[in-house]
């Protein structure tokens, strides 16, 4: 089984965001980034499917030479090959548009991406990769079994869950009940040592237009102080929370 | 040229989000002096009317029936409405099902795509518009360098108006499906939930609650305020709850009017997830625990003894109002 993951490197959820050049740019300084977590997910399921049904697991990313710290991450944790667009960071189209001409020269069974990145948030390219490629597409998938070529799935619904199924190939996008958190691999050093001397392939951009562009960024205003109070003050809570907040 | 918008329904019916959508839509056709065509797909048993109410001018109905998970279907026939109406902005709700869609018109339409938006247009040639940004930690200006756009719009960001048009037509539209590359084989709804993503009021807890045995008083909190209910990342991760209530940075974004944290520390990673609350209220032993620096209201004091006495506090009110 041959399995692809898209990979975001983002940066680490613990991280303060702030901006600089008069609030146009994210400020990176400081800042660690990782493996998204929601693809984290997704790879972790690629690595125990092919420990089911043998196979391989790719790794793709779009990005600067820099990201490659995190790419050698997804081989310690345990991919077998990582491939690395060369470009500058795109829109969710100009990304959605590079991967698909990668993907469209080999022979995939299975992309799996994460639900959405947790930087941008825009949750676009796994939906985008289904229209570009023509292959059946799954979004917040949770559960995922394989017979044959025929693939069961769970799907978050509002308030709910769909089970589903469709046939090879297909793109799911992720997150957390893909595995569990405990499930996920913290790479030990042996993993790190021949992360070094896995194949990590650079290819060129295409040089897929953008269709938007970032102006600038804003964060939220700060709240006035908490009015705290004590046990025994739940009469006053609801009172607040009808007359000040005038939300009950 | 129109704004076109996607009303979503569920088994026939409208959702809440889907007039939040239309009321979107209506104010970003005034800004931009376009008008605003409604489109639902497959049957609907609530009144087409109802439309018309937040601001649709027209409302075209594709009679076709579509699959729950059929998103090339419905994707496919909305590409086809938004060509014969010459749509420049397309409208869909950030919905799990607008959120398989949204990418798809994108595509179909050689337009560009933004999420998670929460404003109309501040400019509209381009098409300049405000949308979320790391998970709650941000927002983003984004500008549109492409002809046409889709727009998903975050729920529980903008405010349902009624804008009723007396004169709006109601044309149906032919299209004839293919059968659906993924077939839905049950659907499991959790009864009597409130869906996270559209409630006014939730109710969460976290570690503070020491187990799942506890989670009583919780629901019976989120039942006298028809809150939806939620928890902290290491609750589900434990187990103690299920994935689906995670809110935060890695679980699900919600903005409602009103979020009570129990035995919540406040970590950033949970802030970021439900910072864009109207109002949010910590109650924790610790007086120290960083939520109190970012809510409006806190209690400090155990759980066990503050949820039961606000029950009771909140019943008393609501026998008086």
């Amino acid at each position: 089984m041959n399995i692809l993951v898209c990979i975001s490197n983002v940066p680490d959820t613990t991280s303060k965001i702030e901006f600089t050049s008069d609030s146009k740019v994210f400020n990176t300084e400081g800042v660690q980034f990782i493996i998204n977590p929601y693809d984290e997910f997704g790879l972790t399921k690629a690595i125990k499917l092919r420990e089911e049904h043998g196979g391989k697991v790719t790794v793709i990313h779009l990005g600067e030479p820099s990201s490659e710290t995190t790419l050698r991450k997804a081989l310690a944790i345990g991919a077998d090959q990582a491939i690395r667009i060369d470009s500058e960071s795109k829109d969710s189209f100009g990304i959605a548009q590079e991967l698909a001409k990668v993907i469209s020269e080999q022979d995939f069974d299975l992309i799996i991406t994460g639900r959405e990145s947790i930087d941008y948030n825009n949750g676009a390219v796994p939906g985008m990769l289904a229209a570009i490629l023509d292959l059946p597409f799954i979004n917040a998938c949770t559960g995922f079994t394989l017979n044959g070529n025929s693939a069961n799935m769970e799907r978050e619904i509002e308030g709910g869950k769909e089970y589903v199924k469709a046939s090879l190939p297909l793109i799911i996008a992720g997150q957390k009940g893909l595995v569990e958190e405990s499930d996920l691999i913290i790479p030990n050093m042996r993993g790190i040592m021949t992360a070094r001397t896995k194949p990590l392939t650079v290819v060129n951009s295409n040089g897929t237009a953008d269709k938007s562009m970032s102006i600038s960024f804003e964060k939220p205003a700060t709240k006035q102080a908490c009015k705290i109070l004590e046990a025994g003050q739940e009469k006053e809570l609801v009172t607040l929370l009808h007359k000040e907040a005038k939300v009950i | 040229m129109s704004v076109l918008v996607f009303a979503e329904s569920w088994n026939g019916s409208f959702k809440k989000g889907t007039f939040e959508a239309i009321t979107f839509a209506h104010d970003t056709a005034k800004k931009l002096n376009l008008s605003c065509v409604a489109v639902t797909l497959g049957d609907i048993s609530d009144d087409i009317n109802s439309l018309s109410n937040y601001g649709a001018d027209k409302v075209i109905s594709v009679n076709s029936r579509f699959d729950s998970c059929d998103n090339k279907g419905m994707s496919s026939a909305l590409s086809q409405v938004a060509k014969q109406q010459n749509a420049s902005v397309f409208i869909i709700s950030n919905t799990n099902t607008g959120k398989c869609i949204g990418p798809r018109l994108s595509v179909n339409l050689d337009a560009s795509y933004i999420s998670n938006v929460i404003e109309i247009p501040s400019e509209s040639s381009p098409i300049t518009i405000k949308k979320k940004a790391f998970s709650g930690k941000a927002f983003e200006i984004t500008q549109t360098n492409s002809s046409s756009c889709v727009l998903a719009l975050s729920p529980n960001a903008y405010t349902i108006k009624e804008n009723p048009n007396p004169n709006c037509q109601i044309d149906t539209f032919d299209f004839t499906s293919e059968s659906s590359d993924v077939t839905s084989e049950k659907i499991e709804k959790l009864t009597g939930k409130i869906s996270l993503a559209e409630a006014e009021v939730v109710v969460s807890a976290g570690r503070g609650l020491k187990g799942p045995e506890n989670w009583g008083i919780i629901e019976e909190l989120a039942d006298i305020l028809d809150a939806g209910t939620a928890c902290s990342k290491p609750v589900s991760d434990i187990g103690w709850r299920p994935h689906s209530e995670h809110v935060g940075q890695t679980g699900k974004a919600i903005a409602p009017n009103l979020y009570i944290a129990v035995g919540i520390s406040g970590a950033i990673q949970h802030l970021a997830g439900v910072n864009s609350s109207k109002v949010m209220v910590a109650i924790n032993t610790d007086p120290e625990a960083p939520f109190f620096k970012s809510a409006d209201f806190g209690i400090v004091g155990d759980a066990f003894d503050v949820i039961p006495r606000l029950i009771e506090e909140i019943k008393n009110f609501k026998e008086n109002n």
